[in-house]
């Protein structure tokens, strides 16, 4: 295991050793101490490699990730694996707003709660909430899951596409266009396997599933006449 | 974009190391704000009926002897004061009123940068660190203090329009975001009596602030009120000579995170402000719910919300 402490190397010094990875890897798992909050820490990567970082960080952590699993132990700042394409990435702590934004594919487990915006376009992420999200989260979700074992905040779903939504706490109240669905097999199927993945261990027939009405502007056909 | 944190000591003990504990957090927002930066300093307070005012002007060698000997004759009142860099804190047995009309009359070139029984306000162009070494802010004692580091957007980068804004009795206010009905609502405050020295959007929320107050509303419903007033983006904090509180506006884009312990309440625009705080590691850390307040004072010691 290679240790790198951020009070004596640089973000960009870690973040260049990470990405020289993805010519030869010659490192598996990887240990940051010390990142006390700093910006963009562990981005960009594209290598089946682990990276623990021991305390909080501040924005953007884990951002592009692909492949990588990368655990934050301690609270994540905004945006933690925001455009994420795949691997895993884990908050042991609370998240900041925009947790997991534009991300296409992996799996986001936060351990605490995420703040506001919560998978904001997303676009095909798996996140995974043990606590709770904050106001306008899954704005605009084009695909993917989101699964929150707590309470969401206000306007859940807000002009939302395709991404699931199941949430087992209260929702303050639903965004434009989303509304609370039916539970059926395939959905309990689907969020079993997420919460299996994500290791939560919680009983999927307790969540309610919110998705899209379908009644917004893009969803009318009537619209196409327009182009 | 700007940085703004501030810290309530709640642990009395603390209060000769607020400058210290301070320092760190406002530098570490430079990549916020590396335009300017200031800060609002409450402590060392004047008994009821004197006040404290800081005042400033551009020349470093500026007669402060000579106005303090002219207050005192032609006033006839008791007058303490030092200097620190281009500014200097006047300790004046006498009302507000009369001391700044005083100043302004005789002394029209000073500017006043706060008035109250315990605010005192410091600011510059430049580097936070510099501005912090300039004014020996590590040595500074105090209750709590708020500061700013300004990257600029509405006004010009000068040291009129960088932060805190005071417009009011011990009153002060740090911003991050920007309000989009400034100039309208800086017209119908000026009917009211608020004085402006700036073109800042930032002034115009202290103002509002001080107009409310003045028409008797507690801190708590002076910031409930703004919320319906101020149009924009916004995360603020407030001193007053007894404590502070932090709001953030209903879509809260702006960010702020705040800490508490048994010894302080802290607040920052990212946490990397806080890390060298004493015992973070274990202190109650969160994110401001949206259009809340959240107010810490002297009298309660207990956040309310």
């Amino acid at each position: 295991m290679k240790t790198i402490n951020l009070t004596e190397s640089t973000v960009r010094d870690l973040n260049q050793a990470l990405h020289d990875q993805t010519v030869e890897c010659t490192e598996r798992e990887w240990e940051v101490l010390e990142p006390k909050g700093q910006h963009n820490i562990a981005c960009g990567l594209d290598q089946n490699i682990s990276v623990d970082i021991k305390g909080p960080t501040g924005y953007f952590c884990a951002g592009m990730n692909k492949k990588a699993h990368i655990t934050i132990h301690g609270n994540a700042g905004q945006g933690v694996a925001e455009n994420m394409m795949s691997g895993t990435v884990r908050v042991k702590g609370n998240a900041s707003q925009a947790a997991g934004a534009t991300a296409h594919g992996g799996l986001l487990v936060i351990e605490g709660d995420a703040g506001a915006r919560c998978g904001i376009s997303m676009k095909g992420v798996d996140i995974v909430v043990k606590g709770s999200v904050g106001h306008m989260s899954c704005f605009m979700g084009q695909a993917g899951s989101l699964v929150v074992c707590g309470d969401a905040g206000d306007a859940l779903g807000d002009s939302l596409y395709e991404t699931h939504i199941y949430v087992k706490g209260e929702v303050k109240s639903l965004g434009a266009d989303c509304i609370a669905k039916e539970m059926r097999e395939e959905h309990i199927e689907e969020l079993t396997e997420l919460l299996n993945r994500a290791g939560v261990d919680e009983q999927a027939t307790a969540f309610k599933r919110y998705g899209t009405a379908r009644q917004l502007y893009n969803f009318k056909v009537d619209n196409t006449s327009a182009y | 974009m700007c940085g703004i944190v501030g810290l309530y000591l709640k642990n009395k003990a603390l209060e000769s190391q607020l400058g210290e504990l301070f320092e760190p957090m406002l530098i570490a927002m430079t990549d916020r704000g590396p335009d300017s930066a200031g800060f609002a300093i409450y402590g060392d307070e004047v008994p009821e009926g004197s006040i404290k005012l800081t005042l400033r002007h551009a020349n470093e060698d500026y007669d402060w002897a000579g106005l303090a000997g002219k207050l005192k004759t032609e006033l006839n009142v008791g007058v303490e004061w030092f200097k620190n860099s281009k500014v200097a804190i006047f300790k004046i047995q006498t009302t507000d009123v009369i001391a700044e009309a005083f100043i302004s009359e005789n002394a029209p070139e000073v500017l006043i940068l706060s008035a109250g029984q315990s605010i005192e306000i410091l600011k510059e162009v430049g580097l936070p660190e510099n501005i912090a070494k300039t004014f020996n802010l590590s040595g500074m004692k105090g209750s709590h203090i708020i500061g700013h580091t300004r990257m600029a957007t509405e006004s010009a980068v000068t040291m009129e329009g960088s932060h805190p804004f005071s417009t009011g009795m011990d009153l002060c206010l740090v911003h991050n975001g920007s309000l989009s009905n400034h100039n309208r609502l800086r017209t119908e405050l000026e009917r009211e009596g608020i004085v402006f020295e700036t073109e800042n959007d930032s002034e115009v929320a202290a103002g509002y602030l001080t107009w409310r107050l003045q028409q008797g509303d507690s801190l708590n419903e002076a910031l409930t009120n703004s919320l319906k007033d101020l149009d924009g983006f916004f995360t603020f904090t407030v001193g007053t000579r007894d404590g502070f509180a932090v709001m953030r506006d209903p879509i809260a884009c702006k960010p702020a995170v705040m800490a508490e312990t048994d010894d302080y309440v802290a607040m920052a625009s990212e946490y990397q402000a806080l890390t060298t705080l004493p015992g973070i590691e274990n202190a109650k850390i969160w994110e401001p719910e949206p259009a809340t307040i959240y107010v810490w004072e002297r009298s309660s010691d207990e956040g309310v919300k």
